[in-house]
């Protein structure tokens, strides 16, 4: 029963933190090394991620249920994969590929551990969608803010610290309330194990369920400064905008994690019993007021990073309102739209560093809210020798149209198969349609307003990028630099055409998900190693 | 001693609150210690306050007379983590502080 398969589970935590541990042994001077080690890392994390997911999405009943320490579960500390946790996981794995192998062109030589900081931040990540314990949340979510804030600052620069410092103090902030939460969780239901949690919440008494509830609540606010949701998200922009390219990058799944673990607890915690539906109308008016926010700043920005900042609000508020109609159908088609806006919008901020090198200060001042963000030239880092791109216009232009494409949700990319996917189980149309009530008519046609909003913004920055470019000087860019953001788009074309299976793989997702009884036993009842075998060990 | 804790929390939540949202970084660093000092006070009472009963399960002593050991284990790890992400800040206080020539949380000269 315990075969290596079952020991895969923990292999995301470690193989990041083994690195990263490592690569804290490795002068600075090589390089070449520490992104080697740094690479092979991410790709046995990818290939672990990989075959858990194959493992989830075959039909055999796999025990997703790890049990650190090998104590029982609601005492020990317990790792619990599931179809979510697998999906997550593997986008992690891509998207961090992309990245860092954008940033061996030359961003992580301005300055010293951005391996160690990445690694670290990808345990963080990874050890947040495995855990099924809100302290161990916590404490995965700390390790990956703390890398965070290191990763931020990467570079350096008055306009990186800046928007670091505000960051940080927000993140800290954050980190209390979740305390706060956490803390009214347990001195109200006793227990910190979430399937332990889940099951405890019928047996509260009214009178304390309401501190639990509050507790919860407090606990989800700290998620949505992550998610994002206004009146939470003012730092989001600037932050992602400055950020080094690779690491905005990566920071495309940190606002998805906050999703995630809302996710999780709402399905878990909230989908049937006394609580059932806590929450749902903040998520519900909350989202919708975060795209409406999200569109009027795609629509306002003049500098690409910040659209792709107000993008990644637009995504979030997209999925938290799907989470606040809480409809199965519906759901299945934002996780498609969440994989699929995770993938566009990590491409698209690297695709932005290799546009706007072209630019020099002269045309950035055309821009008119530009010189408002301080002088984006510093801390960039020195060209370095490497093989120039043929062709260097065409294929990021290529590349700009699709990220228009995708972010806009215009077919034929995977932008369109998921928010048609969305629209299509709330119109009610096809077997799994639901009649559409008003907050449903909201969303669909701030959906498509959304996507429109993001046409016009992305029409005009190409415009003004490669038609009627002042100077005319072609950006010097490397094959390294462009094949990331090739492979994510890929990814999304990918998604396309395997549109099919994936949708499956969101609808046994979310049948799962919604389903918590399957997870609480599984839990309740993992068995210890051992204790069949009893003394004979 | 449930009131004067939750004065004190009290207390310390409303200074910190006010200190954070003060232009000045350092302002910002020492409402955040505050604010961490009131949340491990909290979570440290979650446990319930009780007095000279040990954590740890004796057969000479009754259930219903120990302290919860799981706050106390909580709040230990709180407090690290905390001490970490503040001393963190203050390094990028510092590099503000250099870069900027000035202690405004915009990096404004601006005294207001």
């Amino acid at each position: 029963m315990m075969n290596w398969t079952h020991h895969l589970i923990i292999a995301p935590i470690l193989i990041p933190l083994a690195a990263a541990a490592i690569l804290l042994f490795i002068d600075e001077r090589s390089r070449a090394t520490k992104a080697m080690i740094s690479l092979c890392s991410v790709l046995l994390m990818g290939a672990a991620a990989l075959i858990l997911l194959r493992i989830e999405s075959g039909p055999n009943d796999f025990d997703g249920v790890y049990l650190l320490g090998n104590w029982a579960a609601p005492f020990g500390i317990v790792l619990v994969l599931d179809e979510l946790s697998a999906l997550m996981l593997l986008l992690t794995a891509l998207l961090a590929a992309a990245a860092l192998v954008f940033s061996f062109a030359r961003w992580h030589t301005i300055g010293a551990h951005f391996h160690s900081m990445f690694q670290v931040l990808l345990m963080g990540v990874n050890g947040a969608f495995l855990t099924g314990d809100l302290f161990n949340l916590f404490v995965f979510f700390e390790v990956m803010l703390a890398a965070s804030y290191g990763l931020l600052l990467h570079g350096s620069g008055p306009l990186r610290v800046k928007a670091g410092m505000h960051y940080i103090a927000i993140n800290l902030a954050a980190a209390l309330l979740f305390l706060i939460g956490v803390s009214l969780i347990y001195g109200t239901a006793g227990t910190l194990n979430m399937a332990d949690l889940a099951a405890r919440i019928p047996e509260i008494e009214p009178d304390r369920r309401m501190l639990m509830e509050a507790g919860a609540g407090v606990l989800g606010i700290a998620f949505l400064i992550k998610a994002g949701m206004w009146p939470l998200c003012f730092w989001l922009p600037t932050a992602y905008s400055a950020a080094a390219a690779p690491v905005a990058g990566v920071f495309a799944i940190l606002s998805k994690l906050g999703i995630y673990v809302i996710l999780r607890l709402t399905m878990l915690l909230f989908s049937d019993g006394p609580a059932a539906g806590f929450g749902a109308s903040v998520l519900l008016y909350g989202g919708l007021v975060t795209v409406i926010f999200g569109t009027v700043g795609v629509l306002a920005s003049q500098a690409l990073g910040r659209v792709a900042g107000y993008s990644v609000l637009v995504s979030s508020g997209t999925l938290l309102m799907v989470l606040g109609i809480n409809d199965n159908a519906i759901s299945s088609g934002a996780l498609l739209y969440l994989v699929s806006s995770t993938l566009t919008i990590g491409a698209f901020f690297m695709l932005i560093e290799l546009v706007e090198r072209g630019q020099d200060a002269g045309a950035a001042v055309l821009a008119v809210t530009m010189e408002a963000y301080g002088d984006a030239e510093e801390g960039e880092p020195d060209q370095t020798e490497g093989v120039t791109m043929p062709g260097t216009m065409a294929i990021l232009g290529i590349c700009f149209a699709a990220c228009a494409i995708l972010l806009s949700g215009l077919p034929p990319l995977s932008g369109f198969i998921s928010k048609f996917a969305m629209l299509s189980a709330m119109m009610g149309t096809g077997a799994i349609g639901v009649p559409p009530t008003a907050s449903v008519w909201a969303l669909i046609i701030l959906v498509i307003l959304s996507g429109v909003a993001a046409l016009i913004s992305m029409t005009r920055a190409g415009i003004r990028t490669f038609w009627s470019s002042i100077e005319g000087t072609v950006p010097r860019v490397l094959v390294i630099e462009v094949m990331p953001v090739l492979f994510l788009l890929g990814l999304t074309l990918l998604l396309t055409v395997q549109a099919g299976p994936a949708m499956r793989y969101m609808d046994r997702t979310i049948q799962s998900l919604s389903n918590p009884t399957v997870y609480i036993e599984a839990v309740r009842n993992a068995i210890v190693v051992g204790a069949e075998k009893g003394k004979a060990d | 001693m449930e009131i004067i804790l939750s004065i004190a929390i009290g207390v310390m939540t409303s200074c910190g609150v006010w200190l954070i949202l003060r232009p000045r970084t350092y302002q910002v660093v020492i409402g955040l210690s505050l604010l961490s000092y009131a949340v491990n006070l909290f979570i440290f009472g979650v446990g319930g306050v009780k007095t000279n009963v040990p954590p740890i399960l004796n057969d000479s002593i009754a259930t219903s007379s120990l302290a919860d050991p799981v706050p106390q284990a909580l709040v230990l790890t709180a407090i690290v983590i905390g001490f970490a992400t503040t001393a963190l800040f203050l390094v990028v206080l510092l590099a503000s502080r250099g870069l900027t020539g000035t202690d405004h949380v915009d990096g404004r000269n601006d005294p207001r």
